[in-house]
């Protein structure tokens, strides 16, 4: 039984802002020395999976920087490994409009592949996980696709998850709820689709000449009754990035033990592309409390609550709190922060002030000098 | 065929005995240093960095940990079609011996390795020295000097002069004298170990040593002396850099302290000197509330609660609160539980200090620097010293 994976990069890119206005979502810097889709790529690299597709749309500029040839995740392979699918097609159609878009433009890549089972996938969830377990259950269940599903809650308000399944007593879906936000606790999709090569082929043919776009909603919620769907419940936890506040949220998540155990260990390790920095330095004066700091960093200053990615140098007499600074970031001297989250090469210069708020976090964007 | 103009060998088979239990289980060049390196980085990256990218490594003495961290060369660049890192170890022939005898000897041996690139020039490295140093200066000064040997020079004090080989030179440099570590020495320039040879000349000396029966073929006692008597074009290159050979653990250690100082020179990001290393996953360093760091460094993996004061921390360490470490280096994979105290130690890797122990003393102003190693995987309760 072998599976190959897709993954989708351009997901709710308009959703996070500053942060995804130059990148793809799957590009995204996450937890200190990550990208969002470190996780998906590694989970399906610890599973077995072998040939992955990555689908891109635009700005996909940094996401080739960071996955290279693939050598971090050991896809850089004769046989097999991993592809980038940059958009395919030919006058105005080259840029996809939904899932079944893009994956038309790399049917040949599936159709050229020979596993037997396909798995697609979003990067904006994360989680360790082991999809070998998962295939496993599908090929058991005999279901035509199984839908990745967590059980969450929906608190209203604002609320509102982008897809809630509801099963019968086997497991098979009987709706398919889209942007759905009254409260309660519901299976929720996480993204992650297990299916048969030959058959999403099929379903992509079909698609096709109707003109469908949307996979979610054209064909598993269209089709829900038509075909046999199964809700595959995840067991282990998930952090969701699908705004800038959850975005902070799965971030300072990780300053938890327990969560950074499951995330990065549990069925394997994460991988991403190396930088080969000196280890971090904390000079005389300096005081960190609760927080996440990688390679690379100059720590003069003090550190509270926050994320430090790769390369960042806080000065003497800074105070920075609930931040997040990514690579090579540099604070310099009584600079104070607070729910503030800077972008790659941000300088903050020396005694300026900035306060975020828990519920609303000020963003810097790349490259900016303030 | 195409031709390098210098290659690099690089002798890595040394026991390294007096780093004691660090060097049980591993050749010297893999022991770990400087929170993510381990020893033979520094020259591997020196010569990527130098623009050198083909390198034979020399492996003799328990080299699988060597073998396997050295791979395919990929994490320094030396992973290339042609040229790229070469591990090569001794071997049996027809009517010969087979292990690497003396330095000089094991440089005869791989004749065939070193004619497979027609090399103009040949540096040879020692794998246990920790420098940043740009070899094509070294080289370019070969060449300029029209030098058949060049030897890497850094000065040292009157005391130490005693334990190097010593150079006596004239006024532009060329060598008038060499002597293996002196009693009395005339002059304050001592040896690297970092030699640059014209390959044409190399291979003729070689090859002469190897006829000799007297010869402990060794470059400095018997390559270089032969060289200098017939009147070679020698030559010293001064080194003002830093330098260091760690062959002892009280020099480990202070290698790895004089990483915690900017001004060494060792510690720092500059893209022409940077140092690679194999990477191994991990996510970044947990720093917990009521931890104290102070000029320490510490590198991805590990958990901090504790009081970490001017010491190197490797990858995947726990220091628990109220655990202490105090000018040590932690090896990869250290747990010092609560409450244990570590002081003026090398701890191996995997090694536990559990609650309470205290490792290491501080030395008085009157006595010389003693540290504690600790072998790896080990348990220690109680008292060590």
């Amino acid at each position: 039984m072998k599976m190959m994976g897709i993954i989708f990069s351009n997901i709710y890119d308009d959703r996070l802002g500053d942060i995804s206005s130059h990148r793809t979502l799957a590009s995204i810097p996450y937890g200190g020395r990550y990208r969002l889709i470190d996780f998906v790529l590694s989970n399906m690299v610890n599973s077995g999976i072998s040939n992955v597709g990555v689908i891109t749309k635009q700005n996909y500029q940094s996401l080739m920087d960071h996955l290279g040839s693939g050598k971090e995740w050991d896809l850089d392979r004769k046989v097999d490994g991993l592809f980038i699918l940059p958009p395919f097609g030919t006058g105005q159609k080259s840029v996809y409009r939904g899932k079944i878009e893009a994956l038309w433009g790399a049917r040949r890549f599936l159709e050229r592949s020979n596993e037997e089972y396909v798995l697609l996938a979003d990067s904006n969830i994360i989680c360790n996980i082991d999809y070998r377990h998962l295939l496993k259950l599908h090929v058991k269940s005999g279901a035509q696709i199984s839908m990745i599903t967590k059980k969450e809650k929906i608190t209203g308000h604002d609320d509102v998850k982008d897809m809630v399944v509801r099963s019968d007593f086997d497991g098979r879906v009987v709706d398919v709820l889209m942007h759905y936000g009254i409260p309660g606790v519901e299976n929720c999709g996480i993204g992650m689709y297990i299916l048969k090569r030959e058959f999403l082929l099929e379903l992509l043919h079909e698609a096709n000449s109707y003109n469908l776009v949307d996979f979610e909603r054209e064909i598993l919620q269209a089709k829900c009754n038509l075909l046999n769907i199964h809700n595959l419940e995840f067991q282990g936890n998930i952090l969701r990035i699908d705004n800038v506040a959850r975005y902070f949220e799965a971030n300072m998540a990780l300053l938890d033990k327990s969560v950074r155990e499951e995330m990065f260990f549990r069925c394997g390790p994460i991988y991403t592309k190396i930088r080969d920095e000196v280890p971090t330095r904390y000079t005389q004066g300096c005081c960190l409390k609760n927080s996440l700091i990688a390679d690379g960093c100059e720590i003069e200053g003090e550190v509270e609550n926050s994320i430090l990615f790769r390369g960042v140098k806080v000065g003497k007499g800074a105070k920075i709190r609930n931040c997040i600074l990514m690579q090579d970031t540099i604070i310099e001297d009584n600079v104070e922060l607070d729910y503030t989250i800077c972008d790659k090469d941000v300088t903050i210069q020396s005694g300026r002030v900035m306060m975020g708020a828990p519920a609303h976090q000020i963003i810097i964007g790349k490259g900016k000098v303030v | 065929m195409s031709r390098k103009k210098s290659i690099a060998m690089l002798l890595a088979g040394g026991q390294g005995s007096r780093l004691g239990s660090l060097t049980r289980h591993i050749a010297k060049p893999a022991v770990p240093f400087g929170g993510k390196y381990r020893i033979i980085d520094f020259t591997l990256s020196n010569c990527v960095n130098s623009g050198i990218d083909t390198v034979g490594v020399l492996t003799q003495y328990k080299p699988l940990e060597l073998n396997d961290y050295i791979g395919n060369g990929q994490p320094w660049g030396l992973d290339r079609n042609r040229g790229g890192v070469h591990i090569l170890q001794p071997y049996t022939k027809i009517n010969s011996k087979s292990w690497y005898e003396g330095t000089a000897n094991a440089i005869f041996q791989n004749i065939k390795f070193i004619e497979r690139y027609n090399p103009g020039y040949v540096v040879i490295l020692s794998g246990d020295h920790i420098y940043k140093m740009d070899y094509s200066k070294l080289v370019n000064f070969h060449e300029e000097h029209e030098a058949d040997c060049t030897i890497a020079v850094i000065d040292v004090s009157w005391e130490e002069a005693t334990r190097f080989g010593i150079l006596s030179t004239d006024a532009e440099g060329r060598i008038t004298e060499f002597e293996e570590k002196p009693k009395k020495p005339k002059s304050t320039k001592a040896s690297m170990g970092v030699y640059v040879f014209s390959w044409d000349v190399l291979k003729k000396y070689l090859t002469e040593d190897d006829k000799s029966e007297k010869s402990a073929h060794d470059f400095g006692k018997n390559v270089i002396p032969a060289m200098l008597k017939d009147n070679k074009r020698l030559y010293a290159w001064e080194f003002s850099g830093y330098w260091k050979d760690v062959g002892t653990t009280e020099s480990l250690w202070e290698a790895n302290m004089d990483m915690l100082n900017p001004a060494c020179g060792l510690y720092s990001d500059d893209d022409d000197l940077r140092i690679y290393a194999r990477n191994y996953e991990g996510p970044p360093t947990y720093v917990a509330e009521g931890a104290e760091l102070s000029e320490s460094i510490i590198t991805k993996g590990c958990n901090v609660a504790g009081y970490v004061h001017s010491s190197v921390v490797s990858s995947d360490c726990v220091i628990e609160a109220g655990a202490q470490v105090i000018s040590s280096v932690l090896l990869p994979g250290v747990t010092v539980k609560k409450g244990a105290t570590v002081q003026y130690a090398i701890v191996g890797q995997g090694a536990v200090i559990e609650e309470g122990a205290m490792v290491g003393k501080k030395p008085s102003p009157d006595e010389s620097l003693e540290i504690t190693v600790i072998p790896e995987h080990k348990k220690i309760t109680g008292t060590v010293v």
